[in-house]
């Protein structure tokens, strides 16, 4: 990939095409092609039988290589939907109350002005810095004097997994929507309030519809961070019927480490609703992605 | 500040929630793991009065445990594969997609993609590319003509193995901030430097480089601490470091001393350990790799 013809590039913003252009253009296809032909490879060989996964796996599945064995193989083995419900109730739950808990917090932080207001802003980038690693441990302790992990209660357990999460994403999601908020203008507030808006009114009617553009960055970036997020599920959801999508992904690797087939299966039918959502919502799921990164 | 906003009394409610989210789960829970270091604890989930006698023990036990300096290095190792491999990558990626026209929009989406889908999915995915009776890789050199069956977990290939996924899959998220860096560089500069007779490659190194210098800083720093974060793509790949303890990342370790082997403590000790890595390296990005105010 990265040879010396990558330096040869096609003269800077030239329309005209040739050779350079071509290699630039082969470079660039084949680093796509390693993004895309894995998925493709999983998905063709999740609907061929074992051996031929080992076999044959290049081919497309058509006439007798086809099989929808282990799909039904997964459906029945594994708690699919049961998985999915959870991770999704999880996830719009974290979202749900980051955007709640960040959005006030930050419109606080702009609009009031207060002693110790400094010392807050500085307490949140310090703990966006903390590592899970760090705080995990007194994190299930602390919870299981509280009994709302290991419990057989579905909610609560809920509850374990989505309060950690949100602390995980708040102080993030606080600085991104703090900036927002900031470069909004007061006229449309001094109008609301001279019309009788209470502060809460205001915040609900003339903020959140303003700052709509950040609060989606923020859900985004939230929503996918706790879907995927594999190590605070391991600690919290243990389990079977608590499982999460990504915690019933592990726990197949050691149970039916060998069933390659099932194996592909899962991890299509977890990727696909992935794949789908972020066709449509690309361009807002990269920004809320690489958000704080990328300024402005 | 507008006068609507004297009463205070709604920036304490507003601010209280956060304030407690922050408190009660990352500042208590930070230093209740520091003090948990040097106690003695079994269970997971169980507190503990005990204090370790020495109370430093846990911290000897760190220096004399061969699988943490194994740990620090194949850490160190996934920072540089980090730093050459995504940020590399992706600047070159981005470099060539600076200059040209069509399909800029498709290249972006496919690059990223990878991003979105869960690590441990991508684990299962990579652990049937890798597999050893046959897997795809090994399948595709049978094609061209290889005899013998490579096992791409044993132990000269375990750490390129289980890097590779994860390198790949953070390429486009580089790319993405790194290709939004290079289009926020003016046309006229490229114009100009044209006119004056500049090659490509004196383009790039005169003009596209140094204008997103503070770019390649915030990549740079991203990378450093999002090597110390892998965590789900190495355990779903290779869980409780395997081979022989060849595999073990900071994360992953103490993940392995928690749940594992029950060494909660000592767990607590390896978390204390990454803190400080953590610290120590973004002090020397810091030091290393200066943001300029000048552009």
């Amino acid at each position: 990939m990265k040879d010396n013809r990558t330096n040869d590039i096609a003269p800077v913003k030239s329309h005209h095409y040739n050779a350079g252009t071509g290699i630039v253009y082969i470079i660039l296809s084949i680093w796509a092609l390693t993004t895309i032909y894995p998925i493709f490879w999983v998905v063709e060989n999740s609907f061929k039988a074992k051996d031929k996964i080992l076999s044959n796996s290049f081919a497309l599945p058509i006439g007798e290589l086809f099989t929808l064995a282990n799909y039904k193989k997964a459906f029945g083995n594994l708690n699919i939907f049961q998985a999915y419900g959870n991770s999704i109730f999880i996830s719009g739950c974290v979202t749900i109350g980051v955007m709640l808990v960040a959005g006030l917090a930050a419109f606080a932080l702009v609009r009031f002005s207060f002693k110790g207001k400094a010392l807050i802003g500085n307490l949140i980038i310090a703990a966006m810095m903390f590592p899970v690693f760090a705080t995990i441990i007194p994190v299930y302790t602390m919870e299981a004097s509280w009994h709302i992990t290991n419990t057989d209660n579905w909610l609560l357990t809920m509850l374990s997994v989505i309060l950690p999460q949100i602390a995980g994403n708040i102080c993030f999601a606080i600085i991104v929507l703090r900036s927002y908020i900031q470069s909004l203008p007061l006229d449309l507030e001094e109008a609301a309030h001279l019309e009788g808006c209470s502060i809460p009114q205001i915040f609900f009617k003339i903020i959140v519809p303003l700052a709509k553009p950040s609060l989606v960055t923020v859900a985004i970036f939230s929503f996918l961070w706790s879907y995927n997020d594999l190590f605070t599920q391991m600690f919290f959801l243990r389990r079977p019927e608590m499982r999460a999508i990504t915690r019933l992904l592990n726990e197949l690797t050691s149970q039916e480490g060998t069933n390659y087939g099932l194996m592909a299966a899962a991890v299509t039918l977890v990727i696909i609703p992935v794949i789908i959502v972020y066709i449509f919502l690309q361009k807002y799921i990269i920004k809320g992605m690489t958000a704080g990164a990328i300024k402005g | 500040m507008s006068n609507i906003y004297r009463k205070r009394k709604y920036a304490v409610i507003f601010l209280i929630p956060a304030l407690l989210f922050m408190t009660v789960y990352l500042y208590y829970p930070f230093f209740v793991n520091i003090v948990d270091s040097f106690q003695s604890i079994r269970t997971l989930g169980a507190g503990s009065n005990n204090w370790n006698d020495p109370w430093y023990s846990n911290y000897v036990e760190l220096i004399h445990d061969e699988v943490v300096w194994t740990s620090l290095k194949n850490t160190g190792i996934m920072i540089i594969a980090t730093l050459v491999g995504q940020v590399g990558i992706a600047l070159l990626l981005a470099l060539m997609v600076d200059n040209i026209h069509k399909g800029v929009q498709f290249f972006r989406t496919v690059y990223f993609f990878p991003i979105v889908i869960s690590a441990t999915a991508l684990g299962l995915l990579f652990n049937l590319v890798f597999l050893y009776d046959k897997g795809m890789l090994n399948q595709l050199l049978e094609i061209f003509g290889k005899t013998f069956l490579t096992d791409w977990k044993d132990e000269s290939h375990a750490l390129a193995t289980m890097m590779i996924p994860v390198v790949w899959q953070y390429v486009g998220f580089y790319f993405v901030i790194i290709e939004t860096g290079l289009n926020n560089v003016p046309d006229e500069l490229y114009e100009s430097a044209k006119i004056d007779g500049a090659t490509a490659l004196q383009r790039i190194r005169y003009i596209s480089v140094p204008m997103i210098h503070n770019v390649m800083v915030t990549c740079i720093t991203l990378g450093v601490t999002g090597a110390l974060k892998v965590f789900d793509l190495p355990w779903t790949m290779f869980p409780k470091g395997m081979p022989l303890d060849e595999t073990f990342l900071t994360g992953t370790y103490m993940y392995y001393q928690t749940m594992e082997a029950k060494n909660v403590d000592y767990g607590s000790t390896l978390a204390v350990l990454i803190v400080v890595l953590g610290v120590i390296l973004a002090q020397i990005t810091k030091r290393v790799f200066k943001e300029r105010e000048d552009i």
